[in-house]
């Protein structure tokens, strides 16, 4: 097992084994993660910050494959709600995922070959259990908080039920604690979108062509949850791409068109379409209440956890009753809840976008505005 | 800062240590001063997302909501105290609740603006008008309180309900009225009630 390293595009050989909720012992198990600032001496100032479905850990650095700034420096950086001049930040890339961490894409040390779909499928409380072990390994304890939005949400959630006595405040943005009926439906037409491309060819795509055009649609479907209509009409509306008239042909005609196939594309080049089914998979096996005997608030009975709610009222991907739900099993759990539902015209995505609301209301949750 | 004087009143009377459910908590004023002075858990529930906003941001739990609605989340006797100041005339069912507040909390404070206090009741009589002052600032069309009520009022709905008054102050330009003439002279009432 390698030493501990800290800083920008750290990677850890963890020995393991990690027992999955399906019951596989995952064996090693390789993290990449980032880290910015510096742990203090009492090791209290430690926050994991959780990356959603496509994210990964370069939230606060620019990415490697496009070169585009951290997904999150509105929250992070100096003089935002986490500043790593005061807080040691740590963003891991999810398990299942495709920027380093075990998952679909990696070499299985069994067969020295890709993984593919024998990769065993994974579920939130695993990517948080990995995360769990990497904390073990660079000698962190207890977390002065987890942050996440959307799956980074559910991770948060998942963290204050899975490990109480680590987790003194978690702040969960855009988040649900159970996938719906809808949700899974718009996953299954993205998988399907990549399991239709013949260059899926079982998952079994990575010495040839990958199955970019699935991929890319699986993308298209997913980004139309992520805004709202309204949103939508604001930006498109009807208006034609790059020309006078309707062509009367199947051209990319309307803006709209035009945006979500570009949104698709460029996906692919960052994305790994396995690791889209596993992680997508994942979300919709997520449900707090069911590992909890159907009571979501036994989930959180006797946390010292403090919880911090955020949802969005145009966010129709996880609309605010979400967030109450998860607020009303707090209140029958005791646990010590804040809740606030932000305006925002641009649905789901908000939370990745300016929000001056967002920055103050978790800037005061975490204590750092004061 | 100081508080204002209904809610010193509720400060002065809440004991340490306790804990609190402020229902229409506004901005937290009350919150910050009962855990600073008091060590007092305190939670809260508040319409207005930006007075959330203020609220969490000076590290308060406070979760949005309506007191129409959401106080059914909260389970029984889960508080020591729980409050509502300045928000019963502004409720759609003030019974059901107040019903609650003494099923989520061991006591109540309750306070309101007096709709029977003398400045009111002119304004009434010669103006023929509703009235509009300092504590009642907005229009009959833009005012948030819909359930006016008297100090008599509520007494009287006190004692059908059967509820306990521990405690009754009452206020004119923010200083003491005498209790007697309070439905007269008083701008305003904060009550301690249990079942």
């Amino acid at each position: 097992m390698s030493a501990p390293t800290f800083g920008q595009n750290c990677r850890a050989v963890l020995p393991g084994p990690l027992r999955l909720d399906g019951g596989v012992l995952l064996s090693p198990v390789e993290i990449a993660y980032e880290t910015y600032g510096t742990l203090d001496a009492e090791g209290t100032n430690a926050i994991l910050v959780c990356h959603a479905l496509t994210g990964d850990q370069y939230v606060a650095s620019n990415h490697p494959i496009t070169g585009k700034p951290g997904w999150w420096t509105r929250m992070i950086g100096p003089g935002k709600p986490i500043d790593p001049a005061r807080d040691f930040v740590i963003c891991t890339n999810v398990l299942g995922s495709c920027m380093g961490t075990s998952g679909p894409a990696t070499v299985n040390a069994a067969t020295g070959k890709p993984w593919g779909m024998s990769f065993p499928v994974i579920t939130i409380r695993d990517m948080v259990r990995a995360q769990a072990m990497l904390l073990d390994h660079l000698g962190i304890g207890r977390l002065k908080a987890v942050v996440g939005g959307s799956m980074g949400g559910m991770q948060a959630l998942s963290w204050a039920a899975t490990f109480p006595d680590r987790v003194a405040a978690a702040v969960v943005i855009a988040a649900t604690a159970r996938h719906s009926a809808q949700n899974i439906a718009f996953h299954e037409v993205g998988r399907q979108a990549i399991m239709a491309d013949p260059n899926w060819n079982g998952g079994d795509y990575y010495e040839g062509t990958p199955p970019a055009a699935g991929l890319a649609v699986a993308r298209m479907a997913a980004h139309i949850t992520y805004l709202s209509e309204a949103g939508l009409t604001e930006k498109f509306g009807r208006r034609l791409q790059a020309r006078e008239a309707k062509s009367f042909g199947f051209d990319a005609d309307f803006q709209v068109e035009s945006y979500l196939r570009h949104q698709g594309l460029a996906f692919t080049d960052r994305f790994d379409a396995n690791a889209y089914l596993y992680i997508t998979r994942a979300l919709d096996y997520f449900d707090l209440a069911e590992e909890h005997g159907g009571v979501l608030a036994n989930a959180f009975r006797g946390a010292a956890t403090r919880f911090c709610l955020v949802s969005f009222d145009t966010d129709w991907l996880y609309p605010t009753r979400e967030s109450r739900a998860v607020v009303q099993a707090l209140h029958a759990a005791g646990a010590a809840a804040s809740f606030v539902e932000l305006s925002s015209p641009f649905g789901h995505d908000a939370f990745l976008l300016d929000s001056p609301e967002l920055n103050r209301v978790v800037e005061g949750f975490l204590g750092n505005g004061r | 800062m100081s508080l204002r004087p209904d809610l010193a009143i509720i400060a002065r009377n809440v004991a340490p240590g306790s804990r609190v459910l402020d229902v229409g908590c506004g901005d937290g004023a009350l919150m910050a001063a009962l855990r600073d002075q008091k060590q007092v858990d305190a939670r809260g529930l508040e319409l207005d997302p930006a007075n959330v906003a203020a609220a969490v941001g000076r590290g308060l739990s406070v979760v949005q909501g309506d007191a129409d609605t959401d106080l059914a989340d909260y389970p029984d006797q889960s508080f020591d105290y729980a409050i509502l100041s300045q928000t019963l005339q502004t409720t759609m069912r003030p019974h059901v609740v107040l019903d609650h507040l003494l099923r989520i909390g061991q006591r109540a404070f309750v306070s309101f603006p007096n709709f029977a206090h003398w400045r009111v009741r002119l304004s009434l009589l010669w103006g023929g008008r509703m009235p509009v002052t300092r504590l009642l600032p907005l229009a009959w069309y833009e005012t948030p309180n819909i359930h006016h009520v008297t100090i008599d009022d509520f007494r009287a709905f006190v004692r059908e309900q059967g509820l306990t008054v521990e405690g009754a102050w009452f206020l004119s330009d923010g200083n003491p009225a005498r209790p007697a003439a309070a439905n007269f002279f008083a701008e305003h009432a904060v009550f301690l009630l249990r079942r």
